[in-house]
């Protein structure tokens, strides 16, 4: 086991978290009222977090870089939010939620956190829905479901296609709520440049007041790192424009294990790129899979046709479309996990059956969709021999009741109407896995230093199921952070205030002081968004959606080569003072240089195709993922040495007692 | 296409600021209208000038953050998008684009476009939620049925993003359509009736103290707003907030 | 109660409530003048009435003043705030894309409606008083509708009446469903409601241009 000690309770899978619970160390409401905590983020994770403690009764201090609490990224989720409620009866529990989701994750995910997140996600629903969370309902009244990727039940709660959004305006009125009671104090626009570690412990963070430039110290008893996923180390990526690893790499250098940076999801269903110009990705949600069937050409001439616009996918017959998923993956069809769907488009756009002018895309159809429907519909209006047009009508109403804000969406971008002609998608980097290394408990290797939500490296394993990454961040912060916190700071009951004067601070607030000095001093060459799309390109084509040895050396070498380029001749104009987007961007973009190097290196070491990691040099004749659970179960925790290229690895053996490990199979 | 930007730049806070005129090339139809200001920044960049700035982060639309004055209306020409959402195919060669921040007294220009809105916070604040303990020790979700209606319309009252375009499109700078969505979301709910009075009480009173403006109707925001809020959920918000003060 | 007094709100309710009141004296105005043109001796008999009844004109007729006073001082105040709430002005500000005219110039409706009832006060009220009260003519039930007419003889006043209705029918056109609209009303009545206030708001202003253009056409010739 190493160092690294995941403290996973002992006892049977189901009493595990109960038990834990009941073990614990309270700290008593009087004593509440004199433990500070900074939360760091205020997405689902960060704010239900924020929410929660303040409710308990601890001071807690926010931090997001934006403008409010309400605009952090979890706001773009689409789709849904899994729970293990079984209100459809179509046989869900506890134990199959944990089972889809550590199958879907490749084995390679904690047991005993994901059963606890199976555990708790009803509770989930019941807390959303008294805070107001307008989820569809169905006409008698109750809660509707919808299915997504990877699963046999339908157990996904959702909001229209804006899930995230309510989810994340419940935390944030939970928030507010808290605010209005003085136990909250809100920082916006502000960015944790440095963690504070005062003999050993996380005892605060260093900040910059993003519209003043001032450079502000602030103490607490803990410090929780909510601050999203790294994705956007790939430049485009559907990650928001300023979702970054800064806060997450700082904890890194200071201490913090960073697990699996290698995992990183790629979405098969988002908008493909238009040109040199694009700036970020756009997610179609995945429920569309439910209904949409994923199609390319089958003949290569066909497809060049439609590629220089002398043909259009609807004069293409049904017997010359090539369904692959349908065809693959007979028994999941369309609905295959997200990264089965990425590659197997991938692998038909590498063949030369792209469907767009750059040859990187994919149909997805729903004009059998309109049809089923709309004759459904005219069934039950008592056509029985309605037409073609007025099937596709009614069909069309359907359709767009369930989607027509992403229809509408993805009218705005492409100029196409996705009823009448198929939409076109491919697949983009959208989550994640690898995070912070934490225990059960959600603490990092640095003691008083947690990390929730997409954050942390979670419990998700290699690959992530839809709907579950907003499960996973509310249950973190609302349900399980709270608690394992509290054991923590039982010990700190009689610390008193942290003063923000110490050596210790003054050490860490000159480290960010001479580093944003440093940033400003570049000589000038080219712009920060230069090399962020630099390194995002070689991420991109080397560490993307397929990985080989080869490639991978190249990227650390490359990587290293540009960091040192980007610290040599960076161009950041304006000062130091007052608002300055370049030289924010400068600083996030400084430690994704660090971090894609890791990120590399962790491809490299892990000889195995698992989940969102494919290495093409393990694979199954039929080109599918061969993982190697002999040698490479185990979760990869990388200890800052200095350069990437000096981290040090710890393994963190993953044991399975509940479930047999099986080669995944969606066939 | 070829472009010419007049573009408000101001220093900081308290600096008075002036509209700047630029022109721009090779921007293309695809563009979103925050990527062609990326291309502008690139320029004034490698000019050795500052870069103009604004608030943006999602890029889908969903976020509330981008909020761009262009042409005389908030997000631009195009209905039921934010300026993030906004294409450049919506414009012709040879155009000329006025920008400007949103305006409003309670929407302080802290530097170029980018405004405090934390006065939208402010009166989420003021009683914007639901006071049930985090705990998850809630009756279950499927307790008290709701009806489909009911919450369907909740949920469209639900779906603003704070972006503030209501106020910057209205002529007298009114939240009204703002605070009225998040009353509503919460007065169609039963979840929400606890509190009703309270709630549409204080939030009214914050919104009055942050300096907006008084609602004459206009209907400016409804048309302008990004997600299409209703004009009805300011209705709705009157009628709660003088049923809230007959029961005193 | 003062903060209700001073919330937003509630002054929006004041102006709804007294235009709504305004909008219903309108009506019964219009009906009494109607008479005017239709029968002569209805019309006397009526104002006789209203001039004469007390109720009417102790209790009614300071309302209505009251009613005037409160709905132009309550616009003219909201107006202000209105003003003061944006701030620094746009350099570009297209409000025609996203309201009518009517609904964003209430104000320049509002204010030559307001001309017009210093003008009508002028023209009809200041003489009944005086004849009524400070030079207390004894009572000539018969003298409204020669007077009346006389009055709409020169063409200057009759195109100052019109030109009245007119903004008046503007005004109207916003103000009466919006009234609606503050008042919590917006259901599935709303566009009866709408139909009806705007057929109302264009029929009553036009009318009273129509009596006046019809004594200005047809005076008494003794």
């Amino acid at each position: 086991m190493g160092i690294l000690d995941s403290k996973v309770p002992a006892g049977p899978l189901a009493e595990k978290w109960t038990n834990h619970k009941n073990n614990i160390d309270l700290v008593n409401p009087a004593n509440k009222r004199n433990i500070d905590i900074i939360v760091v983020g205020t997405g689902l994770a960060g704010g239900s977090a924020a929410a929660t403690l303040a409710e308990l009764g601890y001071n807690v201090k926010t931090f997001c870089y934006q403008d409010s609490p309400r605009r952090a990224h979890s706001i773009a989720a689409q789709g849904g939010i899994n729970a293990a409620k079984n209100y459809q009866g179509d046989g869900d529990s506890n134990y199959r939620l944990f089972y889809d989701t550590v199958k879907g994750g490749d084995y390679r995910s904690r047991e005993a956190n994901v059963y606890r997140l199976a555990e708790v996600s009803a509770n989930i629903i019941d807390q959303c829905v008294a805070q107001g969370v307008p989820f569809a309902r169905e006409y008698g009244g109750l809660l509707d479901n919808r299915s997504f990727g990877g699963v046999l039940v339908s157990r996904t709660f959702y909001a229209k296609g804006q899930t995230g959004q309510q989810l994340l305006l419940g935390a944030y009125s939970a928030m507010n709520r808290q605010i209005n009671r003085g136990k909250i104090k809100s920082f916006t626009r502000h960015e944790m440049m440095d963690l504070v570690k005062v003999d050993g412990k996380a005892r605060g963070i260093i900040a910059r007041n993003l519209v003043t430039g001032e450079i502000e110290r602030h103490s607490a008893h803990a410090v929780v790192l909510a601050t999203g996923g790294y994705g956007n180390v790939f430049f485009l990526s559907t990650n928001a424009m300023g979702s970054n690893v800064m806060a997450a790499w700082r904890a890194h250098r200071k201490g913090a294990f960073f697990a699996n940076p290698c995992y990183t999801q790629i979405h098969p269903t988002c908008i493909p790129v238009s040109g040199e110009h694009q700036s970020k990705l756009t997610l179609m949600s995945e429920s569309l899979r439910n209904d949409g069937r994923i199609w390319v050409p089958k003949r290569l001439e066909d497809a060049k046709a439609i590629r220089e616009g002398k043909m259009t996918p609807l004069q293409l017959k049904e017997e010359d479309r090539d369904y692959y998923l349908e065809r693959r993956y007979p028994a999941f069809g369309n609905l295959v996990p997200r990264d089965v769907a990425s590659r197997a488009a991938k692998e038909r756009c590498d063949a030369g059956f792209g469907v767009n002018k750059t040859g990187e895309a994919v149909y997805l159809d729903f004009a059998s969709a309109i049809e089923r429907y709309g004759k459904e519909k005219a069934l039950i209006a008592g056509l029985n021999n309605a037409d073609k047009n007025t099937i596709t009508t009614l069909g069309k109403a359907v359709v767009e009741a369930k989607y027509g804000n992403l229809f509408q969406m993805y009218e705005k971008i492409v100029d196409e109407n996705p009823y009448e002609t198929p939409m076109m998608i491919y697949p983009a980097v959208h989550y994640t896995m690898g995070g912070l290394w934490v225990d059960y408990n959600l603490q990092t290797t640095i003691a008083g230093c947690y990390a929730a939500g997409e954050a942390n490296f979670s419990d998700h394993g290699a690959n992530r199921l839809g709907a579950s990454a907003l499960m996973q961040g509310l249950a973190d912060g609302y349900f399980v952070l709270p608690y394992t916190i509290g054991n923590y700071l039982s010990k700190d009951i009689r610390t008193g205030p942290i003063p923000t004067d110490s050596a210790e601070f003054d050490e860490a607030e000159k480290e960010v002081r001479d580093r944003l000095s440093k940033l400003m001093s570049g000589s000038g060459l080219h712009s920060v968004d230069y090399y962020h799309k630099k390194l995002g390109k070689i991420m991109w084509n080397k560490c993307g959606m397929s990985r080989n040895a080869e490639h991978l050396q190249e990227a650390i070498d490359e990587i290293s080569a540009l960091r040192a380029d980007f610290w040599e001749n960076v161009k950041i104009p304006g000062s130091i003072e007052g608002i300055n987007q370049e030289l924010e961007k400068a600083g996030r973009v400084a430690d994704f240089l660090e971090l894609g190097e890791l990120f590399a290196k962790d491809a490299l070491t892990r000889n195995e195709s698992c989940g969102g990691h494919f290495r093409e040099e393990y694979q199954t004749p039929e080109g599918e993922a061969l993982r190697d659970d002999k040698n490479f179960k185990f979760v990869s925790a990388w200890e800052y040495k200095g350069a990437p290229k000096d981290a040090v690895l710890h393994k963190e053996e993953l044991i399975y007692e509940n479930i047999e490990l099986k080669t995944r199979s969606y066939k | 296409m070829k472009l010419s930007l007049k573009v408000w730049r101001q220093k900081d806070a308290k600096s008075k600021g002036a509209m700047v005129d630029y022109s721009l090339e090779g921007v293309e139809g695809d563009m979103s209208f925050l990527e062609m200001l990326d291309v502008l920044n690139e320029q004034l960049i490698d000019n050795g000038e500052e870069p103009v700035v604004f608030d943006h982060d999602c890029r889908e639309g969903i976020c509330g953050s981008c909020s761009l004055q262009i042409n005389g209306e908030p997000h631009g020409p195009d209905r039921l998008v934010t300026t993030c959402q906004l294409h450049m195919r919506k414009f012709n060669d040879g155009d000329t684009i006025v920008i400007e921040p949103f305006r409003a007294k309670s929407f302080p220009v802290l530097k170029d476009l980018i405004v405090d809105r934390s006065a939208f916070d402010r009166i989420q604040q003021a009683g914007g939620y639901i006071s049930v303990n985090t705990s998850g020790n809630t009756v279950d979700a499927n307790a008290t049925p709701i009806d489909k209606h009911a919450a369907d319309e909740a949920m469209d009252a639900a779906t603003c993003i704070g972006c503030g375009a209501c106020v910057a499109a209205c002529k007298n700078a009114s939240a009204m359509l703002f605070t009225s969505a998040k009353v509503s979301q919460y007065a169609l709910l039963p979840q929400g009736q606890v509190e009703a009075t309270q709630r549409v009480q204080s939030m009214v009173r914050q919104m009055d103290l942050e300096g907006f403006g008084n609602c004459t109707n206009t209907g400016a925001c409804e048309i302008e707003c990004p997600k299409g809020i209703s004009l009805e959920n300011i209705a709705r918000m009157n009628r709660e907030y003088f049923s809230a003060n007959l029961k005193g | 109660m003062s903060a209700l007094i001073k919330s937003s709100l509630a002054r929006k309710m004041v102006m709804a409530l007294s235009g709504l009141f305004l909008v219903f004296f309108l009506g019964q105005h219009f009906v009494i003048n109607i008479t005017s043109v239709i029968a002569p001796d209805t019309f006397n008999s009526w104002s006789h009435f209203m001039g004469h009844n007390p109720l009417v004109q102790f209790l009614l007729q300071p309302i209505l003043i009251a009613g005037v006073v409160i709905h132009f001082v309550m616009g003219f105040t909201l107006e202000l705030q209105n003003r003061a709430a944006r701030g620094v002005k746009y350099v570009s500000y297209k409000g025609s894309a996203n309201a009518s005219w009517v609904s964003r110039n209430m104000l320049i409706s509002g204010g030559v409606i307001l001309a017009f009832i210093a003008l009508h006060f002028y023209d009809f009220w200041l003489p009944e008083i005086t004849h009524k009260y400070i030079e207390s003519h004894p009572e000539d039930p018969t003298r409204y509708y020669a007077e009346t007419v006389h009055k709409f003889e020169p063409i200057w006043r009759t195109v100052l009446y019109i030109i009245a209705f007119v903004l008046l029918a503007l005004h109207l056109l916003h103000g009466f469903a919006s009234s609606f609209q503050t008042m919590g009303i917006n259901n599935k009545y709303s566009s009866a409601i709408q139909t009806f206030t705007k057929i109302y708001a264009i029929v009553i202003p036009f009318g009273f241009a129509l009596i006046a253009i019809y004594h200005h056409l047809n005076p008494i010739t003794h």
